[in-house]
Formats: C-alpha cells, structure tokens, sequence
C-alpha cells in the first residue's frame, strides 16, 4: 500500500507538468484551433533561459518570474512577427510552420548550449515537507505550481474584462471585431500566456529529466495526450487529463507492463480513450450543421 | 475535380513530350553521377511512393497521418525479415510489404474512422511513437533483431547486365515508382479518388450521394499504408539495413512536412516532397555545420510563407503566367 501510494502521489507530480504543458496547448488551440507542435521546444528554451539568468547570480523566484516575463514576450513576438504573414493559410502549412519552429529551437539550443545534460536547480527543499515519506517536496512543489497557476488563469478569464475579450476573440472572432476587439492582438496574448505557462512546465520538468535540448519531446506527447483526454478546448480537462495521464503512465510502469513499454501502453490507452469518446472526456460533441 | 462524366483524362501531347524526357533524364542520370549520389536517388524514389500513399491520405482524403513512420517501418521490416530469414528474393519482398502493410493500414483506419483533425493526428502519432519501442520488445528479438536490427545483402544485376549494384537498384526502384504512380494517378483520377475529394470537402454532401464513408476513408487509409509499406520495403533493400531507432517519430514529422512542402492533392507533388526531405537537410548542413536543424528550420518556414501551396501549385501557377504571355 505504501508503494501503491509513493507510485500514485509521484504520477500526480508528473501529471501536474504534463497538465501545465496541456495548458499552454489548449491556449493555443482556443485561440487559433491550431495544435502548437513547438510547445515543447518553446518550455525547454525557457528552462535553457532560466538555467542561464540563475548561473549568473540572480536568486530562483526573480529568474522564475523574469522568465516568465521573457517568455511572454517571445510568444507574442512568435505571433506577430513569425505566424501573422501565414495568418488565413489553411491548417497544414501552419503545422508545418509549427515543425519548423521546432526544429530551430531544438538546433538552437544545441547550438548556444550544447548537448551536455546539466542538471537544473529546484527551489523546494530536498528534505519531503511535513514529515512524511510519500513525496518529495519537489513534486509537491511541481503541484502546487500548477494548481497556482491554474487558478490564476481560471481567474483572469473569468473575473477580468482583458480575459472576457480573449474568449470573445476565440469563440467568435468576427463579432469580437466588431464590437472593438483587436483579435490580433488577443491571439498574441494566447500565445504569450501559453509560451509563459510552457516555461513554468519546464522550470518545473527540468529538475526531474535534467536539462538538456530534448528534454521536452516525451512530456510534450504525454502533454498532447492529456489535452486531447480532456477535450482540447476545456482547460480544465486539460488539467484533469495531465494528472490522469500521469497517474497512469506510473501505476501502468510499476504494476503492469514494467518500464519497456510503459509508453506504448499509455498511448494505447489513449486511443482507446478517444475511440469511446472521440471528442475527448469533457469535450462537447458540436452538432453539425447540415 | 469537376462534377459529372469527365472524358477519360487523357495525357496532353506536351505533357507527353515533358515526360519523355524526364524518363531519359532519369534513364541517363545514373551514368553521370557517383554511387552515393544514385543510392541518395533511390532513397528519393522510394520516399516519393511514401508521400503519394500520405498524400491519397491527407492532401486528397483530409486525414492528418503523423504516424506514417510506422508503415514504412512495417514494410521495411517485412522485407528485411523475409529476406534474412527466409531466404526470399528482394524483388518479391515488395508485394508482400505490399500486402502486408494494406490489411494493418485498414486495420488501423476502422478505430481512427471516429477520430477527426487533430484527435487522429494525436493517435496516429501515438503508433509512430509506439512501434520502435515495440520493435525492440524481446518476444519479437528473434525476427527483428531487437536493438541491433537486421542487415542485408545489396542485390546484384540480373541476366547479367552490366550495372553494378547501385544502379541496378536505381533502375528497379524507378521502374516500380512508375508503377506505383501510375496505380496513384489512375486512382485518384477516377471514381474512387473522386470520392475521397468528395468526403474531404464535405462528407455530408457525399454521403448523400450514396457514397460509403466509413468504407471509403478506411479503404483509403489501407491504400496509404500500402503505398508507404513499399516505399518502406525498397528503402530497407537501398540501405541494407533496418533498426528501430532509425523510425522514430521525426521520419514521420519529415514526410507530413514532405507532402504539405511538395503540394497537397497533388501527385507530382509527391516527388517535389521527396527531393525535399532527401537533399534539404544535406544542403542545410552544407551551410552551417553548428546548427543545421536550424537551417532546415528556416527553409520549412521559408518555403511556407512563399508557397503556402507547395512547390507544386508554385509551378503550376509559374507555368500558367509564362503560357498565358506566349
């Protein structure tokens, strides 16, 4: 029972990265129906950008918050300046487009900070909080990050006007228009926030897999993963899906099939998932017009 | 595409011309050029057959494959086991990929028939991550050679022709990328291909007019696969050997960028694609060595934001303006 519980609080941890990188995915999506295959790469050059502000001397939490503030900016400037001139293109060339990005920022990284794996500094005690054995203070920590966070965003489109208009600008961007919204510009925040929400999954992933410029390629697909359990447009489903996704990929790891082909079996379970409920557990089914 | 009894199609006598001396250009070129530059040519053959089986999927029937890796993984295992265990010629390995991978690609499509867009991008990518891992699984070790994979033996010349190996594998390759086209183009050119355009562009309206989707799309998702498996299965016999790390999820992420780069919906398409993922990266490491994924990087956007179409459509627009002016 005890094993049973260390396996089930640890898959939580992992979860809690895999459903803040699902977040940043189902921004994206809602803002442009689009599926950001650079997500991953975007959260690892983030973490790369922390590692550096925290080997020169700045203290955790102010690298943490600059480079959410770093990250926000590059996502907006990704928007406005890489992905407007293909703005109206049909869905593909963007995915290309997407895949490029991909490519670049893996090769980049590479590039300026070589391949080593380096280890990545955690801000949480190395000894487990509250006397207990169960759970290391680091994937505490990584949870409460990510229910942080995931209040934050519930409550900046829900209680403020900046965040009424971005879910105006998703669902219906002609009306938002004219009603004086710059969907533009509401786009570019989606891809800010979610470029900012990537870089804490990463700075939160990199402790536990270690830095390197592939660090992100099998958390992005238990990401993608958990995003479409959920219902690709319900953040909420995508946090749930995060967490399930994890609990799974661990208890499936240590009780059934061993570490050879825990993935296999995850995704497997996947697509199972999606097979019974082709629009994801909390996705609404849309009905068609004929 | 038009509505109605279109005439048998018929090959223009310029494109006839046009193609006559694409087939000597390809006839001769082999004479002209180094081994390594006529093996890198097969590999463009066979990559070709995999993008027109991806294209009939994606650019003609509005399915998003992120996992055809996997059947040209199936295919060049079916071929690379065949060949070094059961002792059978290579050139009989082809119809069993073939097969093979046409009954696993419809097996495939009947679940992903109730998945759309993105969803089936998720669980097509799903098996293109999934296969190398069970490649390498113990209980198939015996077949697949786990970790280490299979090696095979170069095939020589028949009747004596006085071709090395290369070349005559490039001869062979060229004649069944021929026939595959052919196949494709015939395909897509009639009822059936018809009917895929017909499900992509509004799958109501075609099932209304009596078309079978579920049959259909899944028919098309086993012809995909099966065009993939031989494309797969000549790749396996032009570079003799076969590992599971060698099909991970980039070989995927390289031909759904090879189709949508060559042109959706479009055959010659196809080959544009495969010049594309064969010789794009080898220029870009040309140019920088530090960081020649970026440069690939770069091209891929590059080659978006000029041809959002594909270098298919590019042309074909290019050709209209100059035929227009004369």
């Amino acid at each position: 029972m005890d094993t049973f519980l260390a396996q089930f609080l640890a898959g939580l941890a992992t979860g809690g990265i895999y459903a803040s990188l699902a977040l940043a995915l189902v921004m994206i999506h809602q803002a442009t129906r689009l599926v950001n295959f650079a997500q991953g790469e975007l959260a690892m050059f983030s973490t790369y950008i922390a590692w550096s502000l925290v080997q020169a001397g700045i203290p955790y939490w102010v690298a943490f918050g600059l480079t959410l503030l770093i990250s926000f900016a590059a996502g907006i400037a990704i928007d406005r300046l890489l992905l407007r001139p293909v703005r109206g293109s049909p869905a593909l060339p963007m995915v290309v487009v997407f895949i490029g990005l991909l490519v670049i920022l893996n090769s980049v990284a590479g590039w300026i900070y070589t391949y080593t794996v380096r280890p990545f500094p955690s801000p949480f005690p190395s000894e487990p909080l509250f006397g207990q054995h169960y759970i290391s203070s680091h994937d505490l920590g990584a949870i409460g990050v990510t229910l942080a966070m995931l209040a934050a965003i519930y409550a900046f489109f829900r209680f403020t006007p900046l965040g009424l208009a971005m879910r105006a600008a998703a669902q219906n961007p002609e009306s938002a228009r004219l009603v004086g919204i710059r969907v533009g510009w509401m786009r570019a925040l989606g891809w800010g926030l979610a470029c900012a929400i990537g870089a804490a999954a990463g700075m939160m992933v990199a402790p536990i897999v270690f830095l390197d410029p592939n660090m992100m390629s099998g958390v992005l697909l238990y990401a993608f993963a958990a995003a479409l359990i959920g219902g690709i447009d319900d953040p909420f489903g995508a946090v749930f899906g995060g967490f399930f996704v994890g609990v799974l990929e661990n208890l499936l790891g240590a009780y059934v099939i061993g570490q050879e082909l825990k993935l296999t079996v995850a995704l497997v379970v996947i697509v199972a998932v999606l097979v019974v409920k082709p629009s994801g557990l909390f996705g609404r089914t849309l009905a068609r017009r004929v | 595409m038009a509505a109605g009894n279109l005439p048998r199609s018929r090959i223009a006598p310029r494109k006839w011309a046009a193609l006559t001396a694409l087939f000597a250009a390809l006839c001769v070129a082999p004479f002209l050029l180094s081994n390594f530059s006529v093996f890198q040519l097969t590999l463009v053959l066979a990559y070709a057959i995999v993008l027109l089986g991806l294209n009939m999927l994606t650019g003609y029937n509005g399915q998003i494959s992120l996992g055809h890796g996997a059947f040209y993984a199936i295919g060049a295992y079916v071929a690379a086991i065949l060949m070094d265990h059961y002792g059978v010629p290579y050139w009989l390995t082809l119809p069993a990929a073939a097969a093979v991978c046409l009954v696993a690609g419809f097996l495939f499509g009947l679940p992903a028939l109730r998945l759309e867009g993105p969803y089936l991008a998720l669980a097509t990518f799903a098996l293109a991550v999934a296969l190398p891992q069970l490649l390498k699984h113990k209980a198939l070790q015996p077949w697949t050679g786990g970790v280490e994979g299979i090696t095979l033996v170069k095939p020589d010349a028949p009747f004596g022709l006085p071709l090395n190996a290369d070349r005559w594998l490039y001869f062979f390759s060229l004649a069944v990328a021929i026939g595959m086209f052919f196949l494709g183009r015939n395909l897509l050119r009639g009822r059936i291909g018809r009917a895929m355009v017909a499900i992509r562009d509004n799958p109501i309206a075609a099932e209304a007019m009596g078309i079978d989707i579920a049959l259909y799309k899944s028919l098309t998702f086993g012809v995909s696969a099966m065009f993939t498996g031989v494309g797969g299965a000549l790749g396996a016999i032009a570079v003799q050997f076969v590992a599971p790390d060698s099909f991970n999820v980039f070989l995927s992420i390289a031909f759904l960028v090879g189709v949508v780069v060559g042109g959706l919906a479009t055959v010659q398409g196809a080959v544009y694609g495969a010049l594309f993922i064969q010789f794009v990266p080898n220029i870009a490491d040309r140019i920088s060595k530090a960081a020649p994924w970026a440069i690939y990087g770069i091209m891929v956007i590059l080659f978006m934001y000029l041809a959002p179409g594909g270098v298919a459509s590019f042309i074909h627009r290019i050709s209209e303006r100059w035929r227009r002016r004369t």
